[in-house]
């Protein structure tokens, strides 16, 4: 176990709680709008507000959502029940918030991270979100120090799903990988846009250390994590301080700390008796939630394409890894079926995964121009009728103008490859010109290789492909 | 009310208690309160004595499941009229003193 | 006018155009105004809002426009059920002024039905307690003696009928809270089947108990309102999924081969007068051709135990609401925290704070097992007996209230003594069946005795045409 991830001789153990957004058009129990950056308190009604006499009546569209990701995650669906968890916050207009405690909606499933670790799922359970508070007066918007708060009760009942990850995750990279994955997930099911930045989706980690083979170690909750890159750092932060404590001779307290994306470090936010005890008990004004089996096999199978079978497939296409950089890349952006499509007019699959790749860098990034053009253009490069710089300024304009015939623009460049013949003639006229430096070359000094190729690059004025120059070269030294 | 010597509650749950609700009460409430509580539970123990382990607990009066809405926006309330009878508003939003002592 | 003292008539009436809503809302209003000042059945008495809605009831009937079943009926409802823009005040300093931005289901559909709203009537607070003692603006009198109570939590709604001030009102009941003041002021009042009535905008005490009902003078004015108040409502996941009661057509059908429960383990302790009385109905069921059968229910003496862990529960977690942040009472202070403090301290009285401290005990981790948890299973016990008992039974008969109007401030200092009160009702809120009290003549210092007839879920006509004819062979007639 040579490659076991350690910092200073102790193992990571991490799980991570997601919240998610979910993308339906009202909230959880109340048919006010679902809408983020409104202006505030312009989404309520009385059972938001947690007026007298408010009841709530679930959305079935959330439960659809719910399903989809409990699915997509391998989970159970099934039978569940809700409960009031009750503490005291403004942001929280009962003061309790419904979820589900012992008997979720699904449970035991797992996620496969990009090289084929599997991290386990125990839960993924429906729940309310709370109004968000904004603090005025004391230093970068904190709580600490603050005159006074101002809540906005428009986010109050918005439907999450919290998925409870099981603590599998043994590095801070693992941990990225898992937050991108499920994000991309949750992206391809149509459950959320799991904007960690906008706060659809939100990353707690509870991480502890320990020595290979002891026990499990105290565990510490950390929150505010609000993009993938302050997970990983935050995670190395916190396991770094826990190992400086027990070397130390000191106990880990088991807590919950703040992140503080500002100086890179973990802050204790509340100890764990300081906590308030919720008193669970089964919500007397909900009815229990038991989807039909025809229901919940009709969600799994209307389940798109998850990423992991994309890259799957892309990579089968290819033959580049599943898990390498080009196809995790061009999968997360959304741009495999493109790929294949470019591949099904016509072009070799691996050069079309390339061009896909840095043509349309951005994520996000749609391809607007005909898969057949690029295809066309691709063509034009593999046949050696362009050289690979030659093709990448072809494809800059055709994707500048949105489409285009590529012959006509090379042509127009007064782009023309070479061909074969006319290409190897040349190189035999170097090679008898530059006889030295042949000579050397077949002696096996790879460096008079450059003088050579060098040469027949001036001689052809930028028209000979460097690669096809190179393997006659190699070719006809034997 | 005299108090049993095994009373079923003591100052400090009470004292406990009156904190998770989020009541401020004096120690001369509590006091009372105590005596009040535990007579009270002394007078609720007649079910201890009911074998209840094969017994399913009675969550619904009436046996309801599978209750839904359709995901379609309805008008809500009128952010100034409820604003106009909230204790403190500013801005659009409800105002509170500083957050502290609380979880979050 | 005063021929005219129950809600069928009043509504045939001012339908027909024989006498307006106006007219009919300013003979209640002058009685009101003659005698309410030693009752204080009510926290407010709308009086513009009255006679708005009289108005347009007239104009309605002028029109020819169909005015609603219950046209110009006046009726006043207890002060926890939500009224847009009017008040709401649950008799508690925590939502003194509150106006609803919102109309409860039930206020809506009465209004749809030609209801004139004479009032909001006072409770003791939040619904908690048997006496309307517990209220912060002061007690409701009983009218039959104003040195006494109306019994609770619902005593304005029922003192409010039984002075002539409504001609029906509506109350709710967790406990008994509709059925005990009913008894104690002589007057019909109904706890239908737990979701055939909307939850929506009643201000939630126990929310697996509390059932709205009507008080009225008589059982067919009782069964209109049910009728014009039931029916599924999807504000309400509670709400069974059926359309509106029908009871009426049961009124008129005679009691022969009914079979009527007596439960053989009741607990004693009751006034012999209300006991004698109760004896008095079954023998009149016997005499009319109904078999009196003996039904136990071994489990019914834990009940006032399950009810008095559960409710306090599911209290302490729907008061938990009152913090001083989006409306209501407020007490400044330097932090959210100490905010929370003060406002409650002050806000809720002294039985509020009692039931909720319990219900936050009942929860609380370590306790949750040994009392939520037991008393769930207690009342499965209970509905479980009921299931046997309605095999044997169509209807069960207990006294309403063991004892009858007690004297204002002789309970206040015992509150087991007052929870005792509740012992015949609370059963049945814990199964969910339907109940009604029904007057049946009076017991000791001449004060009003209610019978309270029992059905299975969704019982209600059977119930009703029970308690028709005991209301026809009532001692000293109806009233």
């Amino acid at each position: 176990m040579s490659d076991v991830f350690m910092i200073d001789g102790y193992e990571l153990v991490v799980g991570l709680e997601v919240h998610v957004e979910l993308a339906t058009v009202t909230k959880l129990f109340s048919a006010s709008a679902n809408r983020f950056g409104d202006d505030p308190n312009t989404h309520i009604d009385p059972v938001t507000l947690g007026l007298p006499g408010a009841l709530p009546v679930l959305n079935r569209q959330a439960v659809e959502l719910a399903m989809r990701i409990g699915l997509a995650l391998n989970c159970s669906v099934q039978a569940c029940t809700f409960h009031r968890k009750n503490y005291f916050y403004p942001d929280m207009p009962k003061a309790y918030q419904i979820s589900q405690y012992d008997v979720p909606l699904n449970i035991d499933g797992w996620l496969e991270l990009p090289g084929g670790k599997r991290i386990g799922i125990e839960r993924a359970h429906l729940e309310e979100d709370t109004g968000k508070s904004t603090h005025v007066g004391g230093t970068g918007g904190r709580i600490h120090g603050s005159d006074y708060s101002l809540i906005d009760f428009n986010r109050a009942g918005v439907p999450l799903v919290e998925i409870v990850g099981r603590p599998d995750i043994a590095t801070p990279d693992e941990a990225k990988q898992y937050v991108t994955e499920l994000r991309q997930i949750l992206v391809a099911i149509g459950a959320s846009d799991a904007k960690m930045e906008e706060g659809s989706m939100r990353c707690d980690a509870n991480v502890s250390v320990r020595r290979p083979g002891a026990p499990l170690g105290t565990r510490c909750e950390i929150k505010n994590v609000n993009s993938v890159r302050s997970l990983g750092r935050a995670i190395e932060y916190e396991a770094r301080r826990q190992i400086a404590l027990i070397e130390g001779g000191e106990k880990v307290r088991q807590e919950t700390r703040h992140w503080d994306e500002n100086d890179g470090r973990t802050h204790t936010l509340r100890t764990k008796e300081d906590a308030d005890d919720y008193r669970y008990f089964l919500e007397p004004d909900l009815v229990p939630l038991a989807p039909e089996a025809s229901w919940i096999d009709a969600v799994r199978a209307a389940l798109p394409m998850l990423p992991r079978e994309r890259r799957a497939r892309l990579s089968s296409a290819t033959g580049a890894p599943s898990d390498g950089e080009a196809v995790m890349v061009v999968v997360e952006r959304g741009q495999d079926d493109y790929v294949l499509a470019v591949a099904a007019a016509g072009a070799d699959v691996s050069r079309a995964l390339v061009h896909v790749k840095e043509a349309y860098a951005e994520q996000g990034a749609t391809p607007a121009i005909p898969a057949a053009d690029l295809a066309r253009m691709i063509v034009l490069e593999t046949s050696g009728k362009l050289t690979s710089t030659q093709a990448k300024t072809v494809l800059a304009e055709i994707v500048a103008s949105g489409g285009g015939d590529a012959e006509k623009i090379a042509a127009a460049k007064g782009f023309e490859a070479m061909d074969t013949g006319a290409l190897e003639a040349m190189v035999d006229d170097v090679i008898a010109a530059q006889a030295d430096a042949w000579a050397k070359y077949c002696a096996g000094e790879e460096k008079a290789m450059g003088a050579l190729v060098g040469a027949i690059m001036k001689a052809s004025k930028g028209k000979a492909d460097g690669k096809a120059v190179t393997a006659l070269l190699q070719s006809k030294r034997g | 009310m005299p108090v049993t010597p095994q009373a079923r509650i003591s100052p400090d749950a009470v004292a406990k208690v009156a904190r998770l609700a989020r009541l401020d009460v004096t120690a001369a409430e509590v006091d009372r309160l105590t005596n009040q509580l535990a007579g009270m539970l002394e007078h609720f123990a007649d079910i201890d004595a009911l074998d209840l382990a094969a017994v399913e607990p009675m969550t619904q009066p009436y046996p309801l499941v599978n209750v839904f809405r359709d995901d379609v926006v309805k008008p809500g309330l009128d952010r100034d009229e409820v604003l106009a009878v909230a204790p403190a508003a500013e801005d659009g939003r409800f105002r509170v003193p500083p957050i502290i002592g609380l979880e979050g | 006018m005063t021929e005219l003292s129950n809600a069928v008539d009043i509504a045939n009436a001012v339908r027909h155009g024989s006498v307006s809503a106006v007219a009919v809302l300013d003979e209640y209003l002058a009685r009101i105004d003659a005698r309410e000042s030693s009752i204080h059945a009510f926290n407010l008495v709308t009086r513009e809002q009255a006679r708005a809605m009289a108005a347009k009831v007239d104009a309605d009937v002028k029109a020819g426009r169909d005015p609603g079943p219950l046209a110009g009926v006046p009726i006043a409802l207890k002060d926890n059920m939500c009224t847009r823009g009017v008040p709401t005040t649950c008799s508690s300093r925590i939502l003194e002024g509150w106006k609803p931005p919102y109309d409860a289901t039930v206020v809506t559909r009465l209004a749809e039905a030609g209801a004139v709203f004479v009032g909001k009537t006072n409770l003791d607070e939040f619904a908690m307690g048997s006496s309307t003692e517990n209220s912060a603006f002061g007690v409701t009198y009983n009218p039959h003696d104003t040195t006494r109570v109306s019994g609770g939590s619902s005593g304005g709604s029922a003192a409010a009928v039984a002075a002539g001030f409504a001609a029906a009102s509506l109350g709710s009941d967790t406990g008994g809270s509709i059925r005990q003041p009913a008894a104690l002021c002589g007057v019909v009042g109904v706890k239908p089947t737990y979701g055939t009535v909307s939850r929506y905008g009643l201000v939630a005490f126990a929310s697996s108990l509390d059932q709205i009902g009507p008080f009225t003078v008589d059982v067919r004015d009782a069964a209109v309102l049910l009728e014009a108040m039931s029916g599924h409502d999807p504000l309400d996941s509670t709400s069974i999924p059926q359309p509106a009661l029908s009871v009426q057509g049961s009124l008129d059908r005679d009691v022969k081969g009914l079979r009527v429960g007596r439960i053989t383990d009741l607990p004693g302790g009751s006034d012999p007068e209300v006991e004698a009385r109760l004896a008095e109905s079954f023998d009149a069921l016997a005499a009319a051709g109904a078999t009196v059968v003996n039904v136990e229910l071994p489990s019914m003496k834990y009940g006032l135990t399950a009810y008095y862990l559960i409710a306090p529960a599911e209290a302490s977690s729907n008061l938990a609401r009152y913090d001083g942040v989006r409306y209501g009472l407020r007490v400044d202070a330097a932090d959210t925290n100490a905010m929370y403090m003060a406002t409650r301290a002050a806000g809720f009285g002294d039985e509020v704070k009692r039931r909720i401290m319990l219900g936050t005990y009942a929860l609380s981790a370590g306790y949750y097992d040994a009392y939520y948890g037991k008393a769930l299973k207690v009342r499965r016990l209970i509905s479980d007996d009921f299931a046997r008992a309605y095999q044997k039974a169509d209807v069960i008969l207990t006294p309403t209230s063991p004892i009858v109007a007690f004297p204002v401030g002789a309970k206040v200092d015992d509150p087991l003594s007052m929870y005792l009160c509740d012992v015949f009702t609370i059963p049945t809120n814990l199964a969910g069946h339907p109940a009604m009290s029904v007057p049946f003549g009076t017991g000791a210092h001449g004060l009003p005795v209610g019978v309270q007839v029992l059905a299975p879920t969704l019982g209600e006509s059977v119930m009703f045409q029970v308690a028709a004819h005991l209301e026809r062979v009532a001692p000293g007639g109806a009233k």
